[in-house]
Order: structure tokens, then sequence, then C-alpha cells
């Protein structure tokens, strides 16, 4: 359906696409994930023909959008990061327009256009100004327009920004159908919407292809790293001591809970064992209450945090390696408290785009290279 | 094209420019009615018209600041791009409609001549074609500000640039006649364009062997010509530089009632380049 090779896009010096290679089959929903400023919208763009590419090419249906533009175009409806409304228009117009754009057949505009008002529901708004609506309801209008005429393709850039929670559900709910008959492909940086919604997900971090797969798979790539986390009516060294006695536990980290005299645990199984029913029985043996007891499988946030911040992580310490080798032993201790403080700023960050990230790597060898001086 | 032309003719209306720029220029265009035709009684419309030209430098900047500039800063750009439409087309869409609301007034000044007509004496032919270059000079000056409109993301900067270039070309007649008109003057003006268009060159290519070779071999042809052939450069700046005066096609008509037909193939070349440079600037911005 759509071919995407070796695709390229510079801004000056910034590489905002880098090489990015992936194909998208029909009647499937894609979901774009990716930390902001990842080159979604960059890759999105190029897509539908908005920008050219430096390098690489993009085939929708066999036919390059540069070289066979017009027939590309018609197989793609586009709804951008901000819709493309135009303010002076009332929404009935706008869409009439849209319709007339897009070469719908004249006989056949009207009754396109009140199909797809309903679908998006927007129908009883439609003799109103563009710039009178809410940005909800801008948003469906956008949506509307991408959706008009059915295009085999819909790409959808953040399609639930600015909506309500309710919206979002219907939204959601219109992707669902829409995927029926035709391959969505939507980008997003909230992962549970993507989640929830898509077949498929490609993560993209700095430009670069990190994963694509199933969201199953993806959780399930990272997937025996299960642990289990308990609340324990006790003090903290009393619960560190319990778990001590308990066999198949590999590493467990006790801290304060909220609550006045209650401790938390964090517990990491060996591979293959199942402790939770032991943990059960010592705690009970003590007497001790166990308040709380549950497994936490890794999510699609931890494959996401990973993905896009491990990324840049192995690179730095990598450098710092072969800075090592070089050094005297002497100076190994700072070496490897610098890299504690890396690992703590990296920690710190882990909600910050993965370019802040990046700065922070390169800020820390900067520091090294004046202590060596 | 047809969808693109048909919003923004509409929206030249509903937003007011329209019925602004025509009313601007029928008030103007009356005023100097009653002055010329009625109270002095010259019978020639075409030098009313010659009048009115200044108000074509403030009113078509008015109408041709926002055709690219709005579309690119409210993003709706995205969706002409990536609508099955070539980029000729969503051009000339718009062009067309500027054009046909610069077209309404001039057909309302077709109706000044019957006027003159029916007090006496009227010189009909020469005011219709004055009133058809007219509406042509009107073109040239809305592709010009095409172009500008589409390098800028600001309604405000192509105004003003668009209103600065016609003002020059209003001018420019004016501005000629300070140029040295001596043989050594000539060759130092050839000399000075030559380095601009170099630089231009340079700027495009970023090849320095190129440029630099196109300066010297054009500074020695001019040189060399300046020692054979000493009257070649007489009067040259004003010659070829007084072609950018693009008025002077109409005001040839309707001070002189000479028509220059070369001058009108210069008018449809100028708009030809212009909505082909605004195609360009676009083009250029996809990949950049």
């Amino acid at each position: 359906m759509i071919e995407v090779r070796n695709l390229v896009k510079k801004y000056g010096n910034h590489l905002a696409v880098d090489h990015l290679d992936f194909t998208i089959e029909a009647g499937r929903i894609y979901g774009f994930l990716g930390p902001n400023g990842a080159g979604k919208s960059t890759t999105m763009n190029i897509m539908t023909g908005y920008l050219g590419a430096t390098e690489g090419e993009v085939l929708i249906d066999g036919h390059d959008i540069l070289k066979e533009p017009e027939e590309a175009k018609k197989r793609i409806g586009y709804l951008p990061e901000l819709p493309p409304l135009y303010m002076d228009m009332t929404v009935r117009e706008y869409l009439q327009f849209a319709a007339e754009l897009k070469g719908i057949p004249r006989q056949k505009r009207q009754e396109a256009i009140t199909e797809v008002e309903k679908m998006v529901k927007i129908k009883d708004v439609e003799r109103r100004l563009i710039k009178n609506l809410s940005k909800g309801y801008r948003q469906r209008v956008g949506l509307a327009q991408a959706v008009l005429g059915f295009p085999e393709i819909i790409i959808l850039d953040e399609p639930s920004v600015g909506l309500d929670p309710k919206q979002i559900i219907e939204i959601r709910e219109l992707i669902r159908q829409l995927a029926k008959r035709h391959t969505v492909i939507l980008s997003s940086h909230i992962l549970a919407e993507v989640r929830e919604v898509c077949d498929y997900i490609l993560i993209i971090s700095k430009g670069k292809l990190v994963a694509s797969d199933t969201p199953e798979n993806l959780e399930r790539m990272l997937g025996d790293a299960d642990t289990i986390e308990i609340e324990a009516k006790a003090p903290q060294a009393l619960t560190k001591e319990i778990l001590k006695t308990i066999p198949g536990i590999e590493q467990v980290s006790v801290k304060a809970s909220g609550e006045e005299g209650v401790a938390a645990a964090v517990i990491k199984e060996k591979k293959g064992e199942d402790v939770r029913e032991s943990i059960f029985r010592t705690f009970a043996e003590k007497d001790v209450p166990l308040l709380a007891l549950q497994t936490r499988h890794v999510s699609l946030e931890d494959v996401f945090m990973q993905l896009t911040q491990n990324e840049s992580l192995p690179e730095a310490l990598r450098r710092k390696d072969e800075r090592e080798k070089v050094k005297l032993p002497a100076e190994e201790e700072s070496t490897a408290d610098a890299l504690k403080e890396e690992e703590a700023a990296e920690e710190e960050k882990v909600p910050a785009a993965a370019e802040a990230v990046w700065n922070s790597a390169d800020g820390e060898g900067d520091e090294k290279n004046a202590g060596d001086l | 094209m047809l969808a693109i032309y048909k919003r923004e003719l509409k929206s030249y209306f509903q937003s007011m420019t329209g019925c602004v720029f025509i009313a601007f220029l029928l008030v103007f265009t009356g005023i100097y009615f009653m002055a010329y035709n009625l109270t002095a009684g010259y019978p020639y419309f075409s030098y009313t018209l010659s009048g009115s030209l200044i108000v074509f430098i403030v009113g078509i900047p008015l109408i041709t600041m926002r055709s690219f500039s709005e579309e690119r800063k409210n993003k709706t750009d995205q969706l002409l791009l990536t609508a099955p439409v070539s980029l000729g087309k969503v051009v000339m869409g718009k062009y067309l409609a500027m054009a046909t609301v610069i077209a309404i007034p001039n057909v309302i000044f077709c109706l000044y001549p019957l006027i003159i007509k029916s007090q006496g004496t009227a010189y009909l032919e020469v005011d219709y074609i004055s009133i058809a270059v007219f509406f042509l000079l009107g073109c040239v000056y809305a592709a010009i500000g095409m172009f500008l409109s589409s390098l800028t993301e600001s309604q405000i900067i192509a105004f003003i640039s668009t209103f600065g270039i016609l003002l020059v070309l209003y001018l420019w007649d004016g501005l000629l006649s300070m140029l040295p008109s001596s043989a050594a003057g000539g060759l130092a003006g050839v000399l000075i364009l030559l380095t601009i268009a170099v630089f231009y060159i340079w700027r495009m290519t970023e090849n320095i062997v190129l440029s630099g070779a196109v300066e010297i071999a054009g500074a020695a042809v001019s040189i060399v010509l300046y020692f054979v052939k000493q009257s070649l450069y007489e009067n040259l700046l004003t010659d070829v530089l007084g072609k950018l005066a693009l008025a002077n096609v109409f005001t040839d008509i309707s001070n002189n009632s000479i028509v220059d037909v070369t001058g009108i193939v210069l008018y449809l070349s100028v708009i030809a380049v212009f909505v082909f440079l605004t195609v360009q600037a676009i083009q250029k911005r996809r990949w950049s």
C-alpha cells in the first residue's frame, strides 16, 4: 500500500528523518509513536507530498508521490497537526471546497459531504463559521475533510489533541470504524491511545525507526522482566529480613510507602519462578499483614522509554569506555562517579524529549574532558 | 483550479478587501472623471485613467498581500498542497481570482466613455484600448505582488514590499534621469549589473569557480567592447533600464494615443515570468 524507502529529510544541518524504511499494508491501523521532535510530523508531511524528501522515495500504491503526485494524492486523506481550516468559511462551504479540490464528481458531492458530517457529528454546526467553533469541533471538521471522498489511506497527525475525554473516545471509535474500509495511519505521543487503537506500532526516535511490531509483541520483547510489588504492615528492616528468607528472588528494593508503619517493596523474581504464593505464606507465618501484592507487567510505556531513551545511553557509555582505556587507573573512580551521575540525570529526565537526553550525555562528556585537564 | 478560483473570489468579497479595493479605485477615478472630463471638458477618458494609476500602487498590494502569506501562516497550504491538484493550478486559480477582482472596476470604467459621448465628442477606440491596457497593467502588478506574497509569511511584509516595488516602478522614469548618459558611465553600470548577477549565481550554486569565470569573462567582453565601439555605451543604461518602466506602455496610450504592441507583449511576458516564479518559490520551500 505505502512503501517508504530510505527516507532522509535534512533541515540545514539538522537531520529530521534519518534513513527511514517501512511498508504499510492495507486494512490495518498503524500508529506512529515517538517523543516530541522525533520526526513523526515530518515523515507524514513527506508521505502526503507536502514536503519534499532530501533522499529516498515514497510509493503510494506503486505511484511515486513526487513523480505522479496527482495519482498518489488522490488515494490519501490527510489531517495535519493543525487542521487546515479557512476561518472565514462555514463548515459546509469548507467541506464543499475540499470536495471540489479532491475532485469528487458534482452529483456525488452533497451526498458525500452529508455522510462525513454525520460520521464526525458536525451536522448541527454546518451553517456556522469555522472561526466561531471550539477546538474540538475544528478538529472534527479537519477530520471530516480528511475522510471526505473515502480515500484508501487516511493519515491523521495527532488526531485527539485538544479534545475532551468524551470526544477522544468518540474519535477512537470513529478511527476503528474507518479501519474497516481504509488503511489508517495516526501519530501520537500518547501511548494509551496508540495501544488501544492501533494494530501495529512504529516507534520513531530522532528520525530513526527503532521498533515496529504489534503492541503485544513489543511488550513481549521485554516480557520476562516482570516485577512484583508488595506492601506490608511492618518496618522496612523487618520486611527486608522476611523477603531474604524467600527463595527464588533475584533482587529486592524496599522503601517507605506513603502510610505510616507500612513498607513497600519491589521484587524481581528469578527467571521462570513464581514467588507470589511463597511471599504470601512467609509473611503470614511471621504474622505480618500483607496489604497489597500485585504483578506489574512490562507496559508499552516501558518499551517506549527503553527504545527512545536507551538508544542514546549505550552510545554515551561506549564513548566513555573508549576513553577509559586510555585513562590511568586512578582516574577510574571519577569516571564511575560521572557515570552514576549520568544515570541519575537520565532517570530524572525520563519524560523529557530524547534530544534533551542527548544534550545531557554530550554535556557530561565535556565536563569530563575538563576534568582530565 | 476552479475550486480554488471560486473560493478565493468569494473570500475577497467576504473579507471586504475586494470591496474596499473596488470602491477605492472607483471613488478616485470618479473624482478625476469629474475634474478632467465633466468640469474641464477634456474628451479623453484615458487621461483620467492615468491619474488613477497611483491608486493601483496602493490598491494592488491590498489584494495580493494575503494570497500566499496567509495560507502559509495558517497552514492551510497543507490542504492545497496535499490535494490532488498540481501547484501550477493552485497558483493560477489564485491569480485568476485576483485578475477578476481587478477586472470588475475596469468593466465599470467602460461606462465612462459613453457618458462622455452622450455629452459630445468621445474617442471610444483610444478609451477602450486604454482601459484594457490599464487592466493588463493591474494584472502585471498583481503577478509581482503574488510573487512577493509567496516569499513571506507576513501579510504586512508582503504589502510593504509590493508597495515599495510598485512605487519604484512608478517613479522609474524620474530615477532614470539621474543615471549618467556618457559611455564610461554606461560601462560602470554594466559592470555593476554583471557583478550583481554573478553574486546571485554564486548564492544559488555556491560554485566559486563558475561564478568567478562568469564575472571575469563578462567584464573582459564589456571592457573590450568599450574600447572597440564606444558609442554602444552611450545612453545604454537609460535605454535598457528604461524598459522596466512598465507604466510607460500605458501612459503612451493615455497621453499620446500611441499603442505599442511590443509593450503589451512585455506585459504578458512579465505576468508569465512572475506566475512561474511564484510556483518556483513555493516549490523551493517544500525542499528546503
